[in-house]
């Protein structure tokens, strides 16, 4: 198999997935278009010699409807022959996108590849749509349960406390705050114009860096009354009965945030780089997606970091910096002791709880922001992986060339 | 055609009177099909027919829904999938011809009209219904599902929100509440409803459902992108998931026909419909409900174990003594029969005390407007507390619920005795000291029974009527038209230490202690009660009777000889453990397996893990299931082949209406056969390795398996 380097990472400020965040005027469109637009710029890039554009979409339906990634490519202007996909893995999908532009080119198939996601929160609400959660039958026998349950169930098994859960969100806050005014971001985050060309965002807005255990501990939780009064707790203790109830810590201030935002990331293939003149960053090692019991549906990426790890012949050991995705504070949690893991190489400039987590661009932005922050470090090795719905999970390792 | 009558007036409006012969009301039978598909044959072609009315020739009902012996019979001859849907293709293609047959037909509903009676009703283009009848859709309840297009009708009216509640809880809907949610167009006196119906056909009539105009829509949407989605469907389907903890399939079945049939056309629903029928056609789950909770219940109701040619009885006067929580619930439920009171205690005060609790729950109904202020007085003034026993004079009938002793038992008896009037019975309500005994101090041991009420006496159903030794038939006669006044339905059981639902109880709580005991979390063991249908968990269910209390009981059982079975010095040292070293006594005293704090709901007791450490191999939950129940079984089993129970409908009916086994496995004794005799043997040696001879299945047990014999008789052949 033939190496797939990354080139180059950009990605959107994350607006705040609502009417009055600043990217709410933003069609899904133009925010896919203008970040394939910025890797062809920044990279004064022939866009003849990209082969496939991959980018995910977690709620493909309406303006993030059809195609949007072959639709982007033709509205970024990018050479006809670029041909676009657009898939589905939930909240990995954008790590998974960029898993798929790998596999392609490690097989040979193709030169380059832009992977990434895309996802306006703020238009296309996330909801339950589709049999997983409305055909009663299936939902009836997956035991479904929404995420915020799912990760109260984690908490509840693990035994956290709401100020233990709220801990990692302070963290995760505070490590964004510093790596904003540090400019550790300044790399890969591209301003979003408008129509006349106006900037109208150009930094992350979701941030909220004056936050503490005691401003936390003034939330209610978020999923008490889904849990009781909607039959989900039951359904979640009908699949762990050793569980007499379920403990509900999970808040707006300690889950991802909502956001919209979009990321690409450029691979391509040895060859690729020379006749394009770009000098690869890093390579993909390896990647993993797995499925496992999807009640509790967040507890996968473990397993599918054990599976990239083995794929790439390295033990935990050799990964010099971790990113899980913050899709809330017991997911984190329980990677960290699954792994036995040091806070202190995961998340290193925070995550989803403090930035926000536009579903299916974040693994893509996780790739560009983990390996900014490997070159600022000088190091080596990263791996990210993402919990997503139905208990599956996507992981991918890099490593700088 | 002798399931209907039609007679047309000269304006051309053919009238259908529906009158089954030899039936109380209207069912929908085969004979009653053929007839309905000649009259709309008849309606669809006879061009001096402008539309036409169904209504019924029975007073107060129109239709009352299946034939259910009929469906029992289908079960017990053994019915596919296909078959079932078949059955409800047949029906539903019918309704779907009378809807389409090009001339207006309206339905005047006369009385009520449930199941497949309102199926029929819900075909028709106009509906109007008597103002003091109910509709519904009551099939959930059995294990069912309206096959005949009650799924695909009711939301294409109404909407699929308000439709759920009708179909998954199954209640009865009144005139007021039917108009006011759409499902019929008009309301009026029964004797107005043809009229009305004839009106309606000469002034604006239309022959066309609203599902078949051109453009329609559910009434809210449908299917995934519907604003309802997510209550409907997501949540709904969890809170079912909740609600049957996943053993009754007719719920989830019924969703899943409002989901998928509402998103096509009215064929397409319809066939969908038939499809999920046939599939609980050939469930046990239905077969076990409409055995148990519809036809063996309505035989017990009936009295089918009175024995024949003794006069029907009636009780006036009822004599209670002990107006503690049992006395005073019997003199309330007495009360409200319309029978007079003498509710007997040591003091005139605590005899008073006992109908205090009827004020209360006389103040809730009144509260809720059940009964008016008129009805609650003359209720009360039929309960006369009295300390003395001279006040027994003419009672007919003397039940004792005095204290679980048999020396206060025989004290009371005696009182009694001596100023009864000869032929009064007299009853006692011991729920587990053998009556032969007690009879011992009444002179007359032939007119003395055991009637075993439950708790709460106003809430719960069944009576088990306890044959003594000595028990005369007619005094088994009396006893039971004394239940019917009640209206609560009787078992008869033989006499045993704990009779029949006793013992099946205490087996289930017991196991639970064991698991305990064995090291299985409490919240596993609570749980997986839960899941097999229990309502409530062993723990918790030995709190409510307090652990104090059966301490005392076993250590009685023990000192009167009772025979010990091997598990029970387990059971005393757990119960030992928690009441005499921790004082745990149960709910009455705030601590038992669980905290019960003053706010919010009871908590198990976190100690109870270091009393007893959770192994570290945990058993799955189906094992734990299975022990519950298996437990149960087994005991119902031996009472029945030691003769405690005579009948399996009364093993049934005892374990789900008193112990709380649960209804999709139509009882204790349906249960084993649910699972299969040899697989039930096969299940109980297993667990006899596991866990002890407490699971052992009889000789008895073992040759019904070998032989293939079941307990109860096909009603193909009873019928």
């Amino acid at each position: 198999m033939a190496d797939a380097f990354i080139y180059d990472h950009v990605r959107t400020p994350r607006g705040k997935g609502r009417a009055d965040g600043a990217l709410y005027e933003i069609t899904p469109i133009q925010l896919a278009t203008q970040t394939l637009a910025a890797v062809r710029d920044r990279n004064r890039l022939d866009t003849g010699l990209v082969e496939d554009v991959i980018l995910g979409t977690a709620m493909p339906t309406g303006e993030q409807g059809a195609n949007l990634a072959r639709t982007a490519a033709v509205n970024a202007g990018y050479a006809e022959q670029v041909p676009g996909v657009q898939l589905n893995r939930f909240c990995a999908s954008g790590l998974e996108a960029v898993n798929l532009a790998t596999a392609q080119i490690a097989g040979g198939y193709v030169g380059a590849v832009i992977a990434g996601g895309v996802e306006s929160m703020s238009r296309i609400p996330m909801s339950v749509d589709g049999p997983w959660t409305c055909d009663p039958q299936v939902n009836w026998k997956s035991f479904y349960a929404p995420q915020g349950v799912s990760a109260d169930l984690i908490a509840t098994l693990d035994g956290h406390s709401r100020s233990h859960v709220d801990g990692v969100a302070v963290r995760s806050q505070q490590r964004a705050a510093a790596a904003w005014q540090q400019g550790h971001f300044s790399r890969s985050v591209i301003p979003v114009r408008d129509v006349i060309g106006g900037v109208v965002l150009d930094r992350d807005e979701h941030l909220r860096p004056a936050t503490t255990l005691e401003t936390l501990a003034q939330i209610k939780p978020s999923f008490t009354e889904m849990g009781e009064k909607a039959g989900f707790n039951a359904v979640a203790i009908q699949r762990y009965p050793q569980v007499e109830r379920i403990v509900h810590v999970h808040t707006g201030g300690n889950s991802s945030g909502i956001v919209d935002g979009a990321a690409a990331v450029l691979l391509g293939s040895e060859a690729f780089g020379k006749s394009a003149g770009l000098r690869p960053r890093a390579r993909v090692r390896s990647f993993a997606s797995i499925g496992s019991e999807p009640t509790i549906m967040l507890t996968g990426p473990a397993a599918a970091a054990r599976k990239a790890l083995k794929l790439a012949g390295m033990s935990s050991k050799d990964i010099d910096l971790w990113e899980i995705n913050e899709a809330f504070a017991s997911v984190v949690l329980r990677f960290e002791s699954d792994m036995g893991l040091s806070p202190d190489v995961v998340n290193v400039n925070g995550g989803a709880i403090a930035l926000g987590h536009p579903l299916s661009a974040t693994g893509a932005m996780l790739v560009g922001t983990v390996l900014d922050e490997l070159e600022r470090r000088n190091l080596n090795t990263a791996l990210i992986t993402l919990c997503a719905a139905i208990g599956m999970a996507t992981a991918t390792i890099i490593e700088r060339v | 055609m002798q399931t209907l009558k039609i007679q047309v007036d000269p304006e051309g409006i053919a009238l259908v009177v529906i009158d089954l012969p030899g039936r109380p009301m209207n069912v929908v039978t085969p004979e009653f099909q053929s007839d309905l598909s000649a009259a709309i044959e008849q309606i669809a072609t006879d061009p001096s027919i402008r539309g036409a009315i169904l209504t019924s020739g029975k007073a107060g009902s129109f239709i009352a829904g299946a034939d259910l012996k009929e469906i029992l019979q289908k079960f017990d001859r053994g019915v596919t999938a296909a078959e079932g849907a078949g059955m409800s293709q047949q029906l539903s293609r019918l309704l779907r011809r009378l809807e389409t047959c090009g001339k207006p037909v309206a339905c005047a509903m006369n009385g009520l009209a449930l199941g497949g009676g309102f199926e029929v009703a819900l075909a028709c283009h106009y509906r109007v219904l008597a103002v003091d009848a109910n509709v519904g859709l009551p099939e959930v309840g059995l294990g069912l599902l309206p096959g005949a297009g009650g799924t695909q009708r009711v939301p294409r009216l109404i909407g699929i929100e308000k439709a759920g509640p009708i179909l998954l809880a199954g209640q009865p809907v009144k005139a007021a509440d039917a108009l006011k949610l759409g499902l019929v167009h008009a309301v009026a006196a029964s004797n107005e409803v043809v009229a009305t119906a004839h009106r309606w056909l000469l002034e604006t009539p239309r022959a066309v459902q609203p599902w078949d105009e051109k453009g329609f829509r559910i009434p809210g949407g449908a299917g995934p992108s519907a604003a309802h989605a997510v209550r409907s469907f997501t949540a709904g389907t969890a809170v079912t998931a909740q609600n049957t903890q996943r053993n009754y399939p007719a719920a989830l079945a019924i969703l899943s026909c409002l989901y998928e049939g509402t998103q096509l056309t009215i064929d397409a629903g319809l066939r969908i419909e038939s499809k999920y029928f046939g599939q609980l056609m050939a469930d046990p789950v239905a077969r076990n409900m409409v055995r148990t909770l519809f036809i063996n219940k309505g035989a017990a109701d009936k009295l089918a174990r009175r024995p024949d040619g003794i006069e029907k009885s009636k009780v006036l006067k009822l004599g209670v003594l002990g107006a503690g929580m049992m006395g005073a619930g019997i003199a309330h439920v007495s009360a409200a029969a319309g029978i007079d009171v003498v509710l007997l205690d040591t003091t005139a005060d605590l005899a008073q005390q006992g109908k205090r609790h009827s004020e209360k729950l006389l103040q809730k109904s009144l509260q809720r407007g059940k009964l008016s202020q008129e009805q609650v007085d003359a209720q009360l003034a039929r309960i006369r507390p009295t300390a003395d026993f001279a006040d027994l004079a003419d009672c007919e009938l003397v039940i004792e619920a005095v204290f679980e002793s048999r020396a206060v038992k025989a004290e009371a008896t005696r009182k009694a005795a001596a100023v009864m009037p000869a032929g009064a019975l007299f009853a006692s309500n011991t729920s587990t000291l053998p009556i032969s005994g007690l009879a011992e101090a009444f002179p007359r041991p032939q007119d003395f029974i055991g009637l075993h009420f439950f708790s709460p006496v106003d809430k719960m159903p069944l009576v088990e009527v306890i044959m003594g030794r000595e028990t005369a038939p007619a005094t088994l006669a009396r006893a039971l038209d004394y239940v019917a006044q009640l209206r609560k339905t009787p078992i008869v059981v033989n006499d045993s230490p704990g009779f029949y639902t006793s013992r099946v109880f205490a087996s289930y709580v017991q196991e639970g202690v064991l698991m305990l005991e064995e090291g299985i979390q409490p919240a596993l063991i609570e749980n997986a009660a839960r899941a097999a249908g229990m309502p409530v968990g062993p723990l918790a269910v030995g709190d409510e009777v307090t652990l104090e209390l059966q301490l005392k009981a076993i250590e009685q059982n023990t000192a009167d000889g009772q025979m010990q079975s091997p598990q029970l010095p387990r059971v005393l040292a757990v119960l030992r453990k928690l009441v005499l070293e921790h004082q745990r006594i149960g709910r009455r005293s705030g601590a038992g397996y669980y905290d019960y704090p003053a706010e919010g709901s009871k908590t198990l007791w976190p100690a109870l893990a270091k009393l007893f450490p959770a192994s570290a191999q945990q058993p799955a939950l189906q094992e734990v299931r299975q022990r519950l129940l298996y437990i149960q079984a087994l005991e119902a089993a031996r009472c029945f082949e030691t003769g405690v129970l005579t009948h399996p409908a009364d093993a049934d009916l005892g374990s789900i209406l008193g112990v709380g086994f649960p209804a999709w496995t139509g009882g204790t004794l349906s249960f084993i056969e649910t699972i299969g005799l040899p697989a039930f043997v096969a299940e109980c040696d297993r667990l006899t390795g596991l866990y002890g001879p407490r699971f052992q299945p009889s000789d008895g047990l073992r040759a019904r398996a070998a032989s293939g014999n079941p307990f109860h008789t096909p009603m193909a052949a009873a019928a």
